[in-house]
């Protein structure tokens, strides 16, 4: 590594791309159903007529930009626009709701910025030792990763455990139903062609969080959000202090994220989810998260803009790629004739250190541009009357469905999810934990069945699923999650018996 | 730089030459070109590998989509719904199209889908890590018979060429090993590198990209791959295998005789490009050229064997 490649990705051609990559990302992301993985692969045939490092620094730019911006619909509409984006909704929207919006606006990019930093350096000066972290990751440890993400579940749902397990547990039901990932038996489908495909996570995502606020926008007179009248812009001085006050937090969301964006299979949805769940098992008392925390905020968007550096690192280092995304930047770097794998970092060192430093750039651009984005995202949600509003994201939403893979039956699955989710919501039952099931399902029924075949095979099912020492740590975080609250709300209890 | 000039009018000459054939002229903008997994997949990195190639040679950009669900059907099921004008293609993976409607509806059969070129494969290969104990595939046999079920073998998904492949390796070889399926060759990959696994099914692509990281102990060809001359066919060690996953392309069953003429013309132009050759080859796959005009019987042949292998593995019924 030298500085020249950090002055090559610096031309002024290079800096006018990744605003522009920075730019298009946040739209793109910004809108429920078109994703980064979309918009990278129109983009690949440019990377064929341009300089490889800049098409590259473009593709990252996009990448970085459109995790950022899933934020600003998680935030204004309580509809993540990207999966990464979930858990920004839990306290997001309840700051938007209070009035907050543009604090909690600003306060994504910061914390996306950092993030996005994080994930950057650690790809920029570890990427070879992080890579083994991919590695040490077997089946059995993703299954309990991902029992680890639904024991979320249990403090998301607040005082509402066995709804919110039973939500979980219909999520689990949808994502086995289509064709299954490994055994490729149909499963559910009830011999329907419509459900052949599943249920989709982003069709999933819009239906259930964005049709029941829809709904509720035109079931209620309020205005959409509150809004305070002497409000002119976006309050960055409050965000900065904001943030500089969670600097641990910050920090070890945006680790948690550069972990688990190195694990391949796992992704921003998980990342945002661990990271939100630690932020909110370290919360001081005064803190509530699932109201409006922005602890909650930064947590989420620290990690899900980690995972970007994250998730590049075992791309480039073992050519497997995370996530849709890392995949469709591999292919570009394959037909530019580079070969990715241990040797990449000195064969084609150039074109890897000025992506890097590239991507760098682009999270560094992310800051002036988020906010001024965020700015305008922000009035005009919250100016914009609901006459207009309600029948723009209502076409949005379809049109995002359908633009996912050109399937009429994803759109008529997302409208059928989503009065769904109105109706239970009528009776307490969360979109979260149905969203969380339907992802993290898959991810435990593959890593379950495949540690099963191993551990029979080789006569060691409990050391398989007990011995390994990543497991055991996975296993010990999650039952501490589960127990914690527990022993704290009945300490708290013997405390107010004692004092009445 | 000098090699894309040299492209450029390379291109340039070829489109010169080709002035009074109509088969570019029809084209009227851009192609659609559907791939019905995620990216990052064998089926997406020739896709890709092929869209310069497409550009210069026709003068039209071909975009490539995902359009993942099913293990591909939700793509399969809708392509003759598509416009068949010539401006949508979509990729076709074997054994897939036969495997999957032989095991229940979903929505296609193999001959709905009008196939005009199978245009590569990636032969089988069994791949371990570059420490492992076995250095030969006698030794991968030598224990799988000491240990009946003890050797985990990686690959992707079930009822995939992977597990056909190890189904059928098992009776020739008289092993009894176990098949993990993973989602995809990158997952069943990291499993073997991370060791989750003793070994993997998988093919020879997995070779070129993961280069001195593994090593390959048979390779299913009729003959040595060029990329790998020291690694031997399972023919030449005595077990008559030699196949893969074969790649194709198909039009909407709409399009007419003379689209689907063009297309495959087209197809097999590329296919025939000496640099896209050599690409194809630096990255573990291994060509075909079955055009529109043969492909009926290459797919009679390939139903037959394909179907043969998942009713003796009783994948299907």
């Amino acid at each position: 590594m030298d500085l020249s490649q950090f002055v090559a990705a610096l031309t002024p051609f290079n800096i006018a791309l990744a605003l522009f990559g920075v730019i298009a990302g946040t739209v793109v992301g910004s809108i429920p159903g078109l994703t980064a993985t979309m918009a990278l692969a129109v983009l690949v045939p440019v990377t064929f007529s341009m300089d490889p490092a800049s098409a590259l620094i473009l593709l990252g730019a996009i990448y970085t930009g459109a995790i950022y911006g899933g934020a600003y619909a998680a935030i204004l509409l309580n509809t993540p626009g990207t999966p990464s984006a979930i858990a920004t909704t839990f306290d997001g929207y309840p700051m938007a709701k209070r009035g907050d919006g543009d604090l909690a606006v600003a306060l994504a990019c910061f914390a996306s910025v950092f993030g996005g930093m994080v994930g950057a350096l650690a790809l920029l000066f570890l990427a070879p030792p992080l890579s083994k972290v991919a590695l040490a990751f077997g089946p059995v440890e993703y299954f309990w990763l991902s029992v680890f993400g639904l024991s979320l579940i249990a403090s998301l749902s607040n005082g509402n455990l066995m709804k919110g397990l039973a939500g979980g547990a219909f999520g689990m039901i949808l994502s086995t139903v289509g064709v299954a990932e490994i055994s490729a038996d149909i499963r559910l489908t009830f011999g329907s062609q419509t459900l052949i495909g599943g249920f989709g996570v982003v069709g999933a995502l819009i239906g259930l969080y964005c049709i029941p606020v829809l709904i509720d926008l035109v079931a209620v007179p309020d205005r959409h959000l509150k809004v305070e009248e002497n409000v002119k812009s976006v309050r960055i001085g409050d965000a900065f202090r904001l943030a500089l006050q969670s600097k641990f937090n910050l920090i070890r969301s945006s680790v948690i994220g550069t972990l688990v964006g190195i694990l391949p299979g796992a992704g921003g949805s998980v990342a945002g989810l661990v990271a939100y769940s630690e932020a909110k098992r370290t919360a001081k008392p005064h803190q509530k998260f699932g109201e409006g925390e922005p602890d909650g905020i930064m947590a989420t968007e620290s990690a899900n803009s980690a995972t970007v550096g994250g998730g590049f690192i075992p791309t480039l280092v073992l050519g497997i790629p995370g996530t849709p995304p890392d995949a469709i930047v591999l292919g570009a770097l394959l037909v530019q004739g580079v070969r990715t794998g241990p040797a990449m970092f000195t064969q084609s060192g150039s074109i890897v250190y000025t992506f890097i430093y590239g991507l760098l750039i682009a999270t560094i651009l992310m800051l002036p541009i988020g906010l001024l984005i965020g700015r305008y995202a922000y009035k005009s949600i919250v100016t914009i009357p609901k006459a207009v509003l309600v029948p723009t994201v209502g076409f949005m939403t379809i049109i995002g469905t359908f633009s996912i893979r050109n399937s009429v039956s994803d759109v008529i699955i997302m409208l059928c999810l989503g009065v769904f989710g109105w109706v239970v919501a009528r009776f307490g039952f969360a979109a979260s934990p149905i969203v969380l099931g339907l992802i993290l399902g898959p991810i435990a029924e593959q890593g379950f069945v495949q540690g099963w075949t191993i551990g029979a095979a080789t006569h060691n099912l409990f050391g398989m699923f007990f011995g390994r020492p990543i497991s055991q740590a996975i296993l010990a975080f999650t039952l501490v999650t589960l127990i914690l609250p527990v022993i704290l709300a009945r300490k708290s209890k013997d405390r107010m018996g004692a004092e009445s | 730089m000098l090699k894309r000039h040299f492209l450029q009018c390379a291109a340039a000459i070829a489109i010169f030459a080709n002035v009074g054939i109509a088969s570019a002229a029809e084209l009227k903008g851009p192609v659609s070109y559907v791939i019905p997994f995620g990216p990052g997949g064998e089926s997406d990195i020739s896709a890709r590998f092929q869209q310069p190639f497409f550009k210069e040679k026709f003068g039209k950009d071909l975009v490539i989509s995902y359009q993942p669900g099913g293990g591909g059907a939700v793509g399969w099921a809708s392509l003759n719904g598509l416009n068949g004008d010539g401006h949508t293609i979509m990729g076709v993976n074997l054994p897939h199209i036969i495997i999957k409607p032989a095991q229940k509806d979903v929505g296609f059969t193999t001959a709905d889908l009008n196939t005009f070129y199978m245009f590569h494969y990636t032969p089988d290969a069994i791949v371990v890590t570059a420490d492992s104990p076995y250095k030969t595939l006698a030794d991968l046999v030598a224990d799988a018979k000491a240990n009946p079920g003890e050797v985990t073998m990686s690959g992707s998904g079930k009822a995939s060429a992977n597990h056909l492949a190890q189904i059928k390796f098992d009776k020739m070889a008289g092993t009894l090993t176990t098949y993990v399926p993973f989602k995809g060759t990158g997952a069943a990959v990291t499993a073997l590198l991370g060791k989750q696994t003793k070994a993997e099914w998988g093919y020879t692509t997995v070779g070129a990209k993961q280069g001195d990281a593994v090593r390959m102990l048979a390779v299913a060809m009729d003959e040595r791959h060029p990329l790998f001359p020291d690694v031997p066919t399972f023919k030449e060690l005595g077990y008559d295998m030699s196949g893969g996953a074969y790649r194709g392309i198909a039009l909407p069953n709409t399009a007419s005789a003379e689209t689907t003429k063009m297309w495959s013309d087209m197809i097999g132009e590329i296919n025939n490009d000496a640099d896209f050759r050599k690409q194809m080859l630096d990255g573990g796959f291994a060509m075909l050229d079955v055009s529109a005009e043969d492909m009926d019987a290459f797919m009679a042949e390939r139903v037959e064997e394909y179907l043969n292998d998942a009713r003796e593995a009783g994948l299907i019924k």
